[in-house]
């Protein structure tokens, strides 16, 4: 930054407190009026609450999917849609969650909202990509929509070659929309890391940078560095299907096993851009509801670091029965433990947050309460399909459909529930039923896990996955199952009906409901357009509750609200003191 | 950046959630940075699909090279380079104010990139006459391989992806171009230009891999 002192690179500031207003009469809903100012917004917030309205579209349509899926498994034959009609859905299903829904759910929803709060900056580096993030993303849906409606897609949602170059269906469009997804994310990436790097607040210094967003960071390394690979593969597909280049397709002396390093190569670090943001989510709750400083900040920063560069070579993790060489199975087998050690290290590390803590069993607390009891067997059951010889018995079965659901429902989908309903006041300044909120996370963990319990059990028998039929000694299991299924439908149903009515009639939300010390709580409940009145200023760590509270509500002192063009308000004391007199 | 006192600075270009011009500046730089990483990766996955390829069928590649013309892609390679210096130049005149020369050296560069994408079209159209056609509608007999189809694929993929990064980069310098001729740049503000000319460094550093990886190896 320039100085005007040239003698001293220290900078001077005048600081003051500011208490952040109450229930404000304008902020960021209400500042910008009309359709289309939401339309053309290129505030970070508002294209959050864009991309929030989109997943949960897609993550409706996905849901009402798994409740088709799972009706049709009651009975070993058909109950009433046909197998091809079976293996659509189930792509569908598959890809619609991954990529319309885990995948923006951390980082375009949860992240555009909070990163530029947590680090005090006006918005992120480059807002306009931000917008035009939200609009690719929006033509890779209207392509998958075109794909659905013009010969649907049944290769599963990896797309795995030769059966994807050769079936029929429209997967140039499926793969068409995913590929033009992929830059949406990117963009996403590349603004985080640009923002966190460049934009923080003064003060925030790398160790005082909350553990969001420390996660955030690890998520978009894994999204700028995956995603192209993923685009390239997709690309390659493509033109498989347009013009038979023959790289991935046997019949033109391609090899289908290079499609599936390219695709795992993006599409194993993917599963940690969907789940590395919860982890950064639940690093906030812990520590808020605890009233405690996070244990061991370091390594939980640390290890959200460590699992992005872990997850880069495993992706051999998937392909032990594809023909690889037993000594590339045996390396990808021993990577894929180390990527427990991280992930570990996070566990215990709340675990200690939340020991002698003064813990407030808020939903968001439970939230995260279930998020560490799913993901951790969910984590578990992945370790087991990791080891070479269980793999063998366990590969492609419902254990691993079981797995995935763990980590990605129990944790992702909890993580991210956990996140929505502790920024849920902060984004629209009115509170939720905590009574029916506490219902709502029961019905869900018990239909959760009478969902996916049996799935273990089952996969572990040898039912496989994705196949339509199935011999009668699954039926008690697939019943119980879909039982489960229904029961989480309800659980959806009440968490929509209860979050409406909040919307419609809740109850205002005070500035900081859960008193949190990070920076977004600093603001008023719902932030002023440009997210603060004054220039925050941050002298103590994101997790110092054992502070008080005024320490945490500093800024630059000016005596306009610092925006527009204030090149004055870098360094300028001698004015700002002539200012105040 | 800091040499001009703040007072006399044209701030028209800063955006209002940036604290300074030296913030911004810097933000859009990293934030190219970081795209051509992604741009390595993209290219990656092909240079990935090609040394799969020719560990499998390392004769194969010796022979179907032989079908480029090493001539014409040298003279390409020399096009690219020399418009990495004249874009490099472009910077330069933009640093030290001096717009003329910023949209002269623009322009040549622009003009080397049309160079460029002549000669490649000249190398596909002999091919394309001769039957050597990306997928399976292949039909030169001339390469002594049954897989010579997949050295051609993977030739047309990578210098397809590279062509439409040149003409890309073609769009951004005519952009620049017109941004120029309305005095939006001066020498406390051409970030464009700058981030414009790091993105075609890369595109022209990957024609450097391409072209002996592809048109020398024979």
């Amino acid at each position: 930054m320039a100085t005007n002192d040239s003698t001293t690179n220290v900078k001077r500031l005048q600081v003051r407190r500011y208490k952040p207003e109450e229930n404000p009469e304008t902020h960021y809903l209400n500042q910008e009026k009309g359709l289309w100012a939401w339309l053309t917004t290129v505030d970070h917030k508002k294209i959050g609450l864009m991309y929030l309205g989109a997943i949960a579209f897609f993550f409706f349509v996905g849901g009402v999917l798994a409740l088709l899926l799972r009706t049709e498994l009651l009975t070993p034959a058909r109950s009433f849609m046909d197998a091809d009609v079976y293996n659509q859905v189930f792509t569908l299903h598959g890809a619609i969650m991954i990529f319309f829904f885990l995948i923006p759910a951390g980082p375009a929803v949860l992240g555009n909202f909070i990163l530029p709060l947590q680090l005090g900056a006006k918005d992120v580096a480059f807002p306009r990509l931000n917008l035009a993030s939200f609009y690719i993303y929006v033509i890779g849906a209207v392509f998958t929509l075109v794909a659905i409606f013009t010969g649907g897609v049944d290769t599963g949602w990896t797309f795995y070659t030769p059966y994807s170059a050769t079936t029929g269906g429209n997967v140039m469009a499926m793969t068409f929309g995913v590929f033009i997804l992929g830059f949406s994310s990117i963009l996403t990436g590349m603004n985080f890391i640009v923002t966190i790097h460049k934009m923080r607040a003064p003060g925030i210094t790398w160790n005082k940078l909350p553990l969001n967003m420390w996660a955030l960071y690890a998520t978009s390394i894994i999204q700028i560095l995956a995603t192209p690979v993923l685009a390239i593969t997709l690309l390659l597909l493509t033109m498989e299907r347009a013009l038979g280049i023959g790289i991935f397709d046997p019949a033109l002396g391609g090899d289908p096993v290079l499609y599936q390093h390219f695709f795992w190569f993006y599409s194993h670090p993917a599963v940690y851009i969907m789940i590395v943001p919860g982890f950064g989510v639940i690093s906030e709750v812990i520590s808020t509801f605890s009233r405690k400083i996070i244990f061991g900040y370091w390594a939980i920063a640390l290890s959200s670091l460590a699992i992005a560069f872990i997850g880069f070579l495993v992706w051999g993790h998937h392909m032990f029965t594809a023909g690889q060489s037993s000594l590339a199975n045996m390396v990808f087998s021993f990577l894929t433990f180390l990527v427990g050690i991280p992930t570990g290290i996070k566990i215990f590390n709340w675990l200690a947050t939340m020991y002698k803590g003064s813990i407030d069993m808020k939903t968001p607390m439970l939230y995260a309460m279930v998020f560490l009891f799913l993901f951790t067997l969910g984590g578990f059951t992945g370790i087991m399909l990791g080891a070479l010889s269980v793999d063998i018995h366990l590969h492609d079965t419902y254990y691993v459909v079981a797995h995935f659901h763990y980590v990605m429902m129990g944790g992702m989908v909890m993580a991210f529930l956990a996140g929505l309903h502790y920024w849920w006041p902060k984004i629209f300044g009115k509170m939720y039923s905590e009574f029916w909120a506490k219902i709502s996370l029961g019905l869900l963990f018990i239909g959760f896990n009478m969902t996916f319990l049996p799935q273990f059990v089952m996969g572990a028998q040898g039912m496989p996955r994705r196949y339509f039929n199935y011999i009668d000694q699954f039926q008690s299991f697939h019943q119980f199952s879909t039982i489960g299924a229904y029961v989480m439908g309800v659980a959806f149903v009440i968490m929509a009906g209860y979050m409406l009515h909040s919307l419609m009639k809740g109850k205002p939300a005070s500035a900081n409901p859960w008193g949190s010390r990070a920076l977004e709580w600093q603001t008023s409940s719902p932030p002023d357009l440009h997210n603060f009145h004054h220039t925050p200023v941050v002298i103590n760590g994101p997790y110092d509750y054992h502070k008080p509270m005024s320490e945490f509500q500093l800024g630059i002192a000016t005596s306009h609200n610092g925006h527009g063009h204030h090149d004055h308000e870098t360094v300028n004391v001698p004015k700002t003191e002539k200012e105040q007199a | 950046m800091s040499q001009t006192s703040s007072t006399e600075e044209k701030l028209d270009h800063l955006k209002h959630y940036f604290v300074d011009s030296d913030q911004q500046f810097e933000a859009s730089k990293l934030g190219m940075w970081v795209f051509l990483v992604t741009e390595i990766l993209f290219f990656g996955g092909l240079f990935v699909a090609y040394i799969v390829y020719r560990a499998w069928y390392p004769e194969l590649f010796l022979l179907a090279s032989e079908e480029l013309d090493a001539f014409w892609g040298m003279v390409n390679t020399f096009v690219l380079i020399g418009s990495s210096l004249t874009v490099a130049m472009a910077i330069r005149s933009a640093q030290l104010n001096q717009i003329r020369g910023l949209i002269i050296n623009l322009w040549i560069t622009i003009g080397l990139a049309i160079t460029f994408m002549v000669i490649k079209y000249f190398e596909y159209s002999e091919k394309f006459a001769k039957g050597i056609v990306p997928g399976s509608a292949y039909s030169y007999e001339g390469v002594a391989h049954e897989k010579a189809n997949i050295f051609f694929s993977i030739y047309y993929m990578m210098t397809g992806l590279h062509g439409l990064h040149v003409i890309i980069g073609i769009g951004l310098m005519i952009w620049l171009v017109i941004k120029a001729k309305k005095k939006v740049f001066h020498s406390g503000y051409y970030t464009p230009v700058e981030i414009t000319g790091l993105y075609w460094h890369l595109v022209d550093v990957i024609w450097i891999f391409l072209f002996p990886l592809l048109y020398l190896i024979d």
